[in-house]
């Protein structure tokens, strides 16, 4: 019961926290601006040279109005959205209309999840093995070497490192694919030729993603496992005639590890980040092309329920993380 | 920081590479002062040029100067980073303070604000609101945007030191005689915080800029004026890279590169400058 009281509560009213406001920034943003999304499609559909009598433009405001949810006063709209939200309707898109939002979402999500778990994961087990050997073998010249080149690779943005990669990999010497997630016309389906495809279109956008990632567990585990080497309990133990590689593994290694693990779940909010751009510079069929598509059309149910959902996920997998820390921590206990 | 600190910190390559290229790029930023042309304009010197004199990196298929553009650009990113990370600053300062010092429920209703933050997705909720500004986004703004969401992780690291400083002896000491809280801050716990907020302040610029770019990109912020984003923009936008116009689109990837590596490298190396830890390392070295 202390468990569920000091631990799984607390995070669980963290994880409503972050909902509700990002899905209150979300809501109240676009209301914020003089711009009103119901005159700006008017004037758009006007402006396309389309003739519209008085009475039909008043028919159109009408229902706009009432498909973008802004009937009411403010908190009505509000109480309405999450309303709407809870059902997961986002109402249609506005580009291509009839459609719903979430059926668009739904159709990119496991281009950019399948994306976003490969590389995440593979770019934080190899970093952190590479970080926690450098940070214990400080003073090696490969260590060094490898600490040299994250640190050159760490502060660039997503879009100018994929951008590097793109420039050399697709223009320079092109051996990958520039754009898609997989050759046009080619059929869907698991089998090797769809398979092989598959990989071969998400190298690029996936290296990018996982040689930054490495970079940036490598520079934190470095840093981490270099501090904990110098702690007393190490000193004590490699002075007690531990063997080397029980010292290693279990006394540095795998402390150092569990602030990783917590880091991990902070920084997927970045990594989610990155992988929208990644996705948009590569052409890849993910949420982030989609989301590309929906800024340079103006569709804003389409960038709102993206966002929405986005947020939600984010803090949903933040909490998934939290929620099996403990296996990894023995200092936490069920109880 | 004095001269003595300075001298102690150009002994670090690192802190020498970086201080070298930060100066090269605020030269620049200076110049762009004096540029010949107006950035705004187009077809002011022949187009498509690759770099040779008078252009010495090469010109724009619009006909524009990419040297002194890129003084302008520069120029113009450096503010809308000093902008958000400045405001970002003064936020993170406030709410670490209040939240470390008055502790108890403030501290839960502000932290749990605050980890919201750190968590967010905010490149989407920054794309959200970028989209519906679109036009109408001055740097000014943008860099209020940004610094609105730029301060939740550095206001937990003060407030971490905050939390421990409250602990110290000197604070019992202080109370005890009578200081008042707003003295107590400012005075004691102030020149604690300062290395915290000089190391952040980098770290939010480097955000900063990066956000800027990527916001620029994908066309969200205004494209009209030059910055390191809205260069490559630009170029992206004219297909510099299939026309092979190389020139085009590596000057602004490489100067970002240089500044963002600059900009990181001095973060780590003052960070480690001021860290007790490593600098009694620094001195065991010396005296070996």
């Amino acid at each position: 019961m202390l468990f569920i009281k000091r631990y799984l509560l607390p995070r669980i009213i963290q994880f409503l926290v972050v909902v509700f406001v990002g899905i209150t920034i979300v809501f109240f943003v676009p209301r914020l601006t003089p711009v009103d999304p119901v005159q700006q499609v008017i004037s758009q559909i006007t402006s396309q040279g389309a003739f519209m009598d008085p009475a039909s433009v008043d028919a159109l405001r009408k229902s706009l109005t009432e498909m973008y949810g802004l009937e009411g006063g403010m908190f009505q709209q509000y109480f309405a959205f999450w309303g709407r939200l809870l059902r997961g309707d986002f109402g249609p898109s506005l580009f291509q209309f009839p459609v719903p939002v979430i059926d668009l979402i739904m159709n990119s999500l496991p281009w950019t999840v399948g994306l976003l778990i490969t590389t995440t994961v593979i770019a934080w087990i190899i970093g952190n093995i590479l970080g926690a050997l450098a940070g214990y073998f400080k003073n090696k010249v490969w260590a060094k070497t490898l600490d040299n080149i994250a640190m050159v690779v760490r502060p660039m943005p997503y879009y100018i490192f994929a951008l590097l990669l793109l420039i050399l990999f697709a223009y320079l010497i092109p051996i990958f694919p520039s754009a898609g997630g997989y050759s046009v016309g080619r059929q869907i389906g698991f089998n090797w030729p769809f398979i092989s495809d598959l990989i071969i279109h998400s190298f690029l956008p996936a290296m990018s993603l996982v040689i930054l990632g490495i970079a940036a567990n490598f520079m934190t585990m470095k840093l981490i496992v270099s501090n904990i080497v110098a702690e007393d309990y190490v000193m004590y133990a490699k002075a007690g005639g531990l063997k080397e590689s029980k010292i290693a593994f279990k006394y540095v290694f795998r402390n150092g590890l569990l602030p990783q693990i917590t880091g991990l779940a902070l920084s997927l909010g970045q990594i989610f980040g990155g992988a929208l751009i990644t996705e948009i510079v590569f052409s890849y069929p993910g949420i982030g092309t989609l989301l590309y598509g929906a800024i340079n059309s103006g569709d804003y149910n389409l960038i709102m329920g993206i966002v929405s959902l986005s947020v939600i996920g984010i803090a949903g997998a933040t909490l998934i993380i939290d929620l099996i820390y403990p296996l990894f921590d023995p200092r936490i206990r069920y109880r | 920081m004095n001269l003595e600190g300075f001298k102690e910190l150009m002994k670090d390559g690192r802190f020498r590479f970086a201080f070298i290229v930060i100066c090269v790029l605020a030269f620049m930023s200076i110049l762009s002062f004096f540029s010949p042309y107006d950035p705004l304009r187009w077809n002011v010197v022949p187009r498509d040029k690759p770099p040779s004199w008078p252009y010495i990196f090469g010109t724009t298929s619009q006909g524009q100067d990419l040297f002194w553009q890129s003084t302008y650009a520069i120029r113009n990113s450096l503010t809308i980073a000093l902008i958000a990370s400045g405001i970002s600053r003064v936020i993170a300062v406030i709410v670490g303070l209040v939240a470390g010092y008055k502790g108890g429920r403030t501290d839960t209703v502000l932290m749990a604000i605050n980890d919201s933050f750190v968590v967010m997705p905010l490149l989407p909720i920054l794309i959200l609101i970028a989209s519906v500004i679109r036009e109408n986004l001055t740097m000014v703004m943008l860099g209020l945007i940004l610094s609105l969401f730029g301060w939740a992780w550095d206001a937990r690291v003060i407030r971490s030191q905050i939390l421990s400083l409250r602990e110290r002896e000197f604070t019992y000491t202080a109370i005890l005689s009578g200081t008042r809280t707003f003295n107590l801050v400012i005075k004691e716990y102030f020149p604690y915080i300062i290395p915290i907020i000089f190391a952040t302040l980098i770290n939010n610029m480097i955000w900063a800029v990066g956000m800027e770019v990527t916001l620029a990109i994908l066309g969200l912020s205004n494209t009209e004026i030059p910055t390191i984003g809205t260069m490559i923009h630009w170029a992206v936008n004219y297909q510099a890279m299939l026309l092979g116009y190389w020139w085009w689109i590596l000057t602004p990837v490489i100067i970002s590169i240089f500044l963002f590596v600059a900009l990181y490298l001095l973060s780590t190396s003052l960070s480690e400058y001021l860290d007790p830890r490593t600098r009694i390392q620094r001195i065991g070295k010396a005296k070996e």
